[in-house]
């Protein structure tokens, strides 16, 4: 008459070494209505997103994030255009909300004009970790407070994508020091930038190369090793680890192809259609930040 | 020069504009994303079930939860309420729930009940304090952390069709700025459906004018804000607890069979018991944990906090950080306990003193005793020296007495032709023994 195979039963009279119960039940209990629940509250709530773009100009940082994000969250700089170089870091931070099938989300980018422009670079780092820390700090702040809001705004950066220059060597001491000091303190995702100007073998041993001097400096990239929860996070994470760093190329022009019409860079020799990474570890991103 | 000023214009503060993608861009997978968390996390759930012994609050948990949670019969003897935790880890298709019934065992068998919620009160201070201290840890895995804090509490009402007992109006009162409370009617088959329409009335009636804030559904959400309303009217819900199956029709259904008829616990019309169900766990479980931590965990924490005597902000208005009160909170007890030490030394120099002078008294009065002592005994020993010397002449006189007498008396013999001579001899022999006598005092 009962379906179960055992009842669940304390081990003692302060249990705190439960049973495993597996129904299969007469009856439903429904238990796992409370994902949908879940879903619902956090559709209601929206997401909050915050990512940084750190690399030298010219790199196609705006153009990436823009294309990125589908939309003209920047004005990316024309070259041609005398633009002048800023002579300070700069942090330059937009929000924008977004909406998808009803998913609201807060994105604010943060762009550093400015760093590792001028010709002594000597800690120009200081200013991001600052700005970092000083997110940090202010989430700290409001969490201690007696009487404190009830969904605390998120400003902390989530997710740093730092660019690096197609030089097809390894990374220079610049991009070394700056992923040593941040790797600590943010996701950090080092991409190579306008990867269309390596060829596909040149681009594989580059990578490879770069994945040996983060390895040689125990530069921990996201996703990081440390966090890898169970065996499924192993898995995906281990592949996606293979691709690290993703080369990119950002574009966002449209161009027609074989009767299709895609975002691409034209060149005299062909059209480069810039297609990225899953963004399922964008979310992976925010959690692991918990 | 290495140009290292920070220059910042965020645009953050104002409205953040609004922005139409271009195409697809795939974070409508967050909420996706956010639920395979949380399904690799696993949920807890917390329910305490208050409420007089055999009233039927461990078969309704077994009804609910469609399984055979084994605890052994309270007795009506205990000698206080006492809570019984008791963790369970179900599985339903993906999800994992751990869940944890804690039974008020003994509620309302005491002659004496005034008493009876304060276990209850301190159980449940008890797992906020444990949520705290973990949310003040230094290195904390909030992550990780087991919440025990209780979700929900049922609180079973005695079907008696009148009103509610004064034990549950003041149980209820202390209990509802602490937990989400859904009070529901116990053993409903054993009222009829006018009285329990009218008792239901009025205990919705009498919560309220005592200003008892049991839990509301939400209503702010249109996916579940009819749902919810409708329910809202039904409070508090009429159950029947069963976990034995009856053959009604042709199917095999959880119900209580009677002489006169066969309750089932699912028939909508017989009792609410679906409604329960659908709306503890189907409808509003998250919703229960959500209110549970930001109502009522902030509630505690706060008064917890403004207790231990930390502020938000001082006279000027300038936000305190946390380690400024810490040291400010430090220094004080640190001064105090210095003061506190200074106080004893005090005390302690001064009762010593005290001893000292007393103890001089003490040897002062007993020197003057010894010498008092002393001097008797001095004037003792002259007594006793006078006494001997006048011991000895008194002696000697005696012999002296006795020699004179011996002679007069051979005078006498001798001569007792001299009777005058010898009379006056005599006379004055006496005399002499008279004077004699006269002049020893």
């Amino acid at each position: 008459m009962d379906p179960l195979r055992h009842s669940p039963s304390p081990s003692s009279s302060r249990a705190s070494s439960p049973r495993t119960l597996s129904c299969e039940r007469l009856g439903y209990v429904g238990i796992e209505a409370v994902l949908d629940q879940l879903k619902i509250k956090a559709m209601k709530m929206g997401f909050e997103f915050n990512i940084m773009v750190v690399g030298q100009s010219g790199l196609g940082k705006s153009t990436m994030v823009n294309t990125l994000f589908k939309s003209k969250i920047w004005k990316s700089t024309m070259p041609g255009l005398r633009v002048p170089m800023p002579q300070t870091l700069q942090l330059h931070s937009v929000t924008h909300v977004i909406e998808e099938n009803g998913v609201k989300l807060k994105l604010t980018v943060t762009d550093t004009p400015g760093f590792g422009d001028q010709i002594n670079n000597d800690k120009c780092w200081d200013p991001i970790l600052g700005y970092i820390n000083e997110q940090y700090e202010r989430y700290l702040q409001e969490e201690i407070l007696i009487t404190r809001q009830r969904h605390i705004p998120d400003t902390r950066v989530h997710c740093c994508i730092y660019f690096v220059p197609p030089t097809g060597h390894c990374l220079r001491p610049l991009d070394l020091e700056f992923l040593q000091r941040l790797c600590r303190a943010v996701n950090v995702v080092p991409v190579i930038a306008r990867a269309d100007s390596l060829t596909i073998e040149e681009r594989e041993a580059f990578r490879h190369r770069i994945q040996d001097d983060l390895k040689t400096h125990s530069i921990e990239v996201y996703p990081q090793k440390s966090f890898d929860e169970d065996v499924n996070d192993k898995i995906l994470n281990s592949k996606i680890r293979e691709r690290i760093p993703f080369a990119v190329v950002g574009a966002d022009r449209e161009h027609m192809v074989n009767g299709r019409c895609v975002l691409g860079r034209k060149t005299k020799w062909g059209i480069i259609e810039g297609h990225f990474p899953c963004l399922s570890w964008l979310g992976g991103c925010e959690q692991s930040h918990a | 020069m290495a140009a290292t000023d920070l220059e910042r214009f965020s645009n953050a503060e104002p409205e953040p504009r609004s922005l139409s993608l271009g195409g697809h861009v795939g974070f409508d997978s967050l909420p996706d994303q956010l639920v395979s968390k949380s399904v690799t996390q696993g949920f807890s759930f917390n329910i305490l079930c208050v409420g007089e012994t055999g009233i039927g609050k461990s078969t309704l948990m077994n009804t609910l939860f469609n399984t055979t949670f084994e605890t052994e019969e309270a007795s009506h003897h205990e000698e206080c309420v006492r809570l019984r935790p008791q963790t369970y880890d179900l599985q339903e298709s993906n999800v994992q729930l751990k869940l944890t019934i804690v039974d008020a065992v003994g509620f309302g068998d005491q002659i004496n009940k005034d008493e009876s919620y304060r276990p209850i009160v301190d159980y449940i201070d008890a797992q906020f304090e444990n949520y705290l201290q973990e949310e003040l840890k230094i290195r904390r895995s909030l992550f990780d952390y087991h919440d025990t804090r209780i979700h929900v509490c049922l609180y079973f009402i005695t079907p008696t069709g009148h009103s509610l007992k004064s034990l549950d109006l003041v149980t209820m009162k202390k209990l509802d700025s602490k937990v989400n409370i859904i009070p529901i009617i116990a053993k409903a088959d054993t009222i009829s459906k006018s009285e329990l329409h009218k008792f239901k009335i009025k205990i919705m009636g009498e919560l309220v004018s005592n200003g008892v804030q049991i839990y509301q559904f939400p209503t702010d959400d249109e996916a579940v804000a009819e749902i919810n309303a409708v329910m809202n009217a039904h409070l508090p819900f009429a159950v029947v607890g069963s976990t034995e199956e009856v053959k009604v029709g042709n199917k095999l259904v959880r119900a209580r069979q009677y002489p006169w008829g066969v309750v089932q616990v699912e028939n909508e019309n017989h009792c609410d018991f679906v409604k329960l169900r659908e709306m503890l766990i189907r409808v509003n479980m998250e919703d229960l944990r959500e209110q549970t931590h930001s109502r009522h965990y902030e509630l505690y924490r706060r008064c917890k906090l403004e207790e231990m005597g930390f502020q938000d902000s001082d006279g000027d208005s300038q936000p305190f950080s946390l380690q400024e009160t810490y040291e400010a909170k430090r220094k004080e007890f640190l001064s105090e306990l210095q003061r506190k030490e200074e106080e004893m030394r005090q005390m302690f120099v001064n009762k010593v003193k005290e001893t000292e002078l007393e103890l001089k008294e003490k040897e002062r009065l007993h020197e003057k005793f010894e010498h008092l002592k002393r001097l008797h005994q001095e004037e003792k020993r002259k007594v006793e020296e006078k006494r001997r010397e006048l011991e000895e002449e008194t002696n000697a006189f005696n012999r002296r007495k006795a020699a004179v007498e011996a002679l007069q008396s051979q005078a006498l013999h001798a001569t007792s032709q001299q009777p005058l001579r010898k009379d006056k001899d005599k006379k004055k022999a006496s005399g002499w023994s008279s004077i004699y006598s006269v002049t020893i005092p």
